[in-house]
């Protein structure tokens, strides 16, 4: 099968590569066009936001990205594979990882085990490994349980060993992307993580995304609501209306898009 | 700390050198508990295998007979003169003793019993794939059929295209005891297991049991137990973790039959005769009411459970008919001293599930996890000596 490559492993115009390439994404749920021929691109290391008003085609976009749907028509490359095709999983051991709207946790395993969990793709212990116990797998499971505590340190929660469920609401945010980032993402997408929370809450979330890209290299795909926080870590924003793209930019210029406006705040249409 | 460490290690090591004293103790007293213990021992490995199932995995398989059958007929087609058409001898203590060649397949025991758990692992992944897609309720109706299928299929395999497979409902009799060669004349008893003296069985399901518990609790705290209860979860973010959801259950019904299937081999050499009929569906949901009343997901609590029920069930029930006589007797009420309780049983047991049920939703001993989804906001965080919750 030859490299479906496309253009990702080409540099663009700034001599980016670009981590995630859709082109003509479209999906159909029976007669209704939920997204309608979207092409996306997410440069490495970029922060990127998919904002629109509701019902505007952002979640199912998203869920296409991670495998929960598979568009009708259109294609997904990551990182210079076609994995449009693929299963949840073999996206996420390909290197995408995701936080969900509503947070789903593994409620009744700990911060740490959510964690480790969240690593299986990246740990190696075979079953029969397990049973007997062999030095390979024991050193691999404690320098495991070292990463997941790092990891835990990372987006600020520490030493919490009650279930997941019983954690504070911005915390369980918080551990759903340390388990996300457990799989050692390249590119992660974010479902609106400041949903519910408080300005503070949302403002040390959103210094925590900007420290995914600095310290640890990712590209960030996000949903979000909550403009000041796209407007603020974006660097570029895409917008959609009715699963048409509508405008993309940079937060400047999409700020001022008249039709962004229209789209949000709606116009007195005549004729 | 040291609680902790009594719990972990001083308990334990003290209920094995008492599982392994037992026969002297049974001897000594002349309890004459041998054959209930055994029996029962046989349950805490089936329970155990469905624990994977149900308790780690979380998916209801209604049908954990079928592995309990299929073991126990390996045994019965590898180790009897069954296939009478061949005449066949692998390391088989049965034939030492009766000189000349025997007609049908006679494999040693412990060889059976590792062909079993495979077989029945391979049966668990082929039984498991069609259910795969289901979940819940459906998953359960499912697991159900097949425990109904298998009976069946044994009931009636007695000619399949003019071949006798399972011999119908006369089922597979004289099937080999287990021995070990080369032993010392001292040690005859173990040189062929017999039928009076039951020490060699009891040791052998021990052993195994122990085995059993060790890798479930391996299992448990492996990456595949993690995923075990991720997928249990949520099988949406688990998958979008990178975890397969597919091979990840298949695993569970694998394993989960390995023990079912050794358990049903083992019982198939101690017992000598099986038939179809000793595999019914309710086999299952004993088996079931075990993992449930034991506490789902906790080993111990599991083997508690098994204890528990097939000890009501298997022992304790028979002898309520002499207790309540005895009584009738000592006060001359002929309608205690005449009642027919064994009518009755399946009522009695009935009741003490219920009751069960009652006094402890979440099992005997709980599993901390499946306690915090039962009593949605109590003291999970307190159990695991975590934080206060804000």
């Amino acid at each position: 099968m030859p490299e479906p490559n496309g253009g990702a492993r080409a540099a663009n115009g700034a001599g980016v590569t670009n981590i995630l390439e859709a082109r003509g994404i479209t999906k159909t749920f029976g007669g209704l066009v939920a997204v309608n021929s979207v092409d996306f691109d997410i440069p490495e290391r970029a922060i990127v936001s998919l904002i629109g008003p509701n019902g505007a085609g952002k979640t199912t976009f998203f869920n296409m990205v991670s495998g929960l749907y598979i568009p009708t028509s259109g294609r997904f490359v990551l990182t210079g594979r076609d994995i449009t095709r693929m299963k949840p999983h073999e996206r996420a051991q390909m290197g995408l990882g995701r936080t969900f709207q509503n947070i789903r946790l593994f409620g009744t395993m700990s911060a740490v085990d959510n964690v480790l969990a969240g690593m299986h793709v990246r740990l190696k212990g075979s079953i029969l490994g397990s049973i007997l116990g062999t030095p390979g797998v024991s050193r691999e499971e404690k320098e495991a349980r070292e990463r997941a505590h790092a990891l835990l340190g990372f987006v600020g929660l520490r030493g919490r060993q009650t279930f997941a469920k019983n954690l504070p609401y911005g915390d369980q945010r918080r551990l759903e992307i340390a388990r996300a980032l457990a799989s050692d993402p390249k590119l992660l997408l974010l479902d609106e993580p400041t949903a519910g929370m408080n300005p503070q809450e949302t403002a040390r979330l959103t210094e925590l995304i900007g420290r995914l890209r600095e310290e640890r290299g990712l590209s960030v795909l996000l949903i979000e609501h909550e403009m000041r926080v796209v407007m603020s870590i974006s660097d570029r924003v895409t917008v959609l209306d009715h699963g048409e793209k509508i405008s993309e930019g940079t937060p400047t210029e999409v700020r001022q898009d008249e039709r962004v406006i229209e789209a949000y705040l709606g116009t007195a249409r005549t004729g | 700390m040291r609680g902790v460490a009594l719990k972990r290690f001083a308990l334990p090591a003290v209920l094995i050198t008492l599982a392994f004293l037992f026969p002297l103790l049974d001897d000594g007293l002349g309890l004459g508990l041998m054959f209930p213990i055994i029996v029962i021992a046989v349950y805490v490995m089936l329970a155990l295998g469905l624990n994977i199932v149900i308790g780690f995995a979380g998916l209801l398989d209604l049908g954990f007979v079928a592995f309990y059958a299929l073991g126990a007929y390996v045994m019965g087609w590898l180790a009897s003169s069954h296939f009478n058409q061949v005449s066949f001898s692998f390391l088989s203590t049965a034939q030492s003793l009766s000189g000349g060649a025997r007609p049908g397949i006679h494999i040693s025991f412990w060889i059976v019993l590792l062909v079993a758990g495979a077989f029945t692992a391979l049966c668990g992944v082929l039984i498991g794939a069609p259910t795969l897609r289901l979940r819940g309720d459906y998953l359960a109706i499912v697991t159900l059929g097949f425990g109904e299928i298998i009976p069946r299929f044994f009931q009636n395999g007695d000619n399949l295209g003019g071949f006798n497979l399972t011999n119908g409902t006369v089922g597979i009799k004289s099937i080999d005891s287990p021995g070990i060669p080369f032993l010392p004349e001292s040690l005859s008893s173990w040189q062929r297991f017999g039928t009076l003296d039951l020490n060699p069985w009891y040791y052998t399901i021990l052993v195994l049991v122990l085995i059993t518990i060790f890798v479930n609790i391996r299992l448990r705290d492996s990456r595949l137990g993690r995923a075990w209860v991720s997928v249990r979860e949520d099988e949406t973010a688990a998958a979008a973790m990178g975890i397969n959801p597919v091979t990840t259950k298949l695993w569970a019904y694998a394993l989960g039959a390995v023990f079912g299937g050794i358990a049903g081999a083992f019982y198939g050499a101690f017992i000598k005769s099986i038939f179809p009929t000793s595999f019914s569906f309710n086999i299952s949901i004993l088996i079931l009411c075990m993992v449930i009343l034991g506490g789902m997901g906790n080993i111990y609590g599991v083997i508690l459970g098994a204890i528990a029920l097939q000890g009501i069930n298997f022992y304790l029930l028979p002898q309520i008919n002499g207790w309540v006589h005895a009584i009738g007797d000592a006060l001359g009420s002929p309608l205690l001293s005449g009642a027919d309780i064994p009518k009755y049983n399946f009522f009695i047991f009935g009741i003490i599930l219920v009751l069960m049920m009652l006094l402890r939703p979440e099992g005997i001993i709980p599993n901390r996890q499946r306690q915090e989804e039962l009593h949605d906001d109590s003291t999970g965080g307190d159990a695991l000596g975590g934080t206060a919750r804000a």
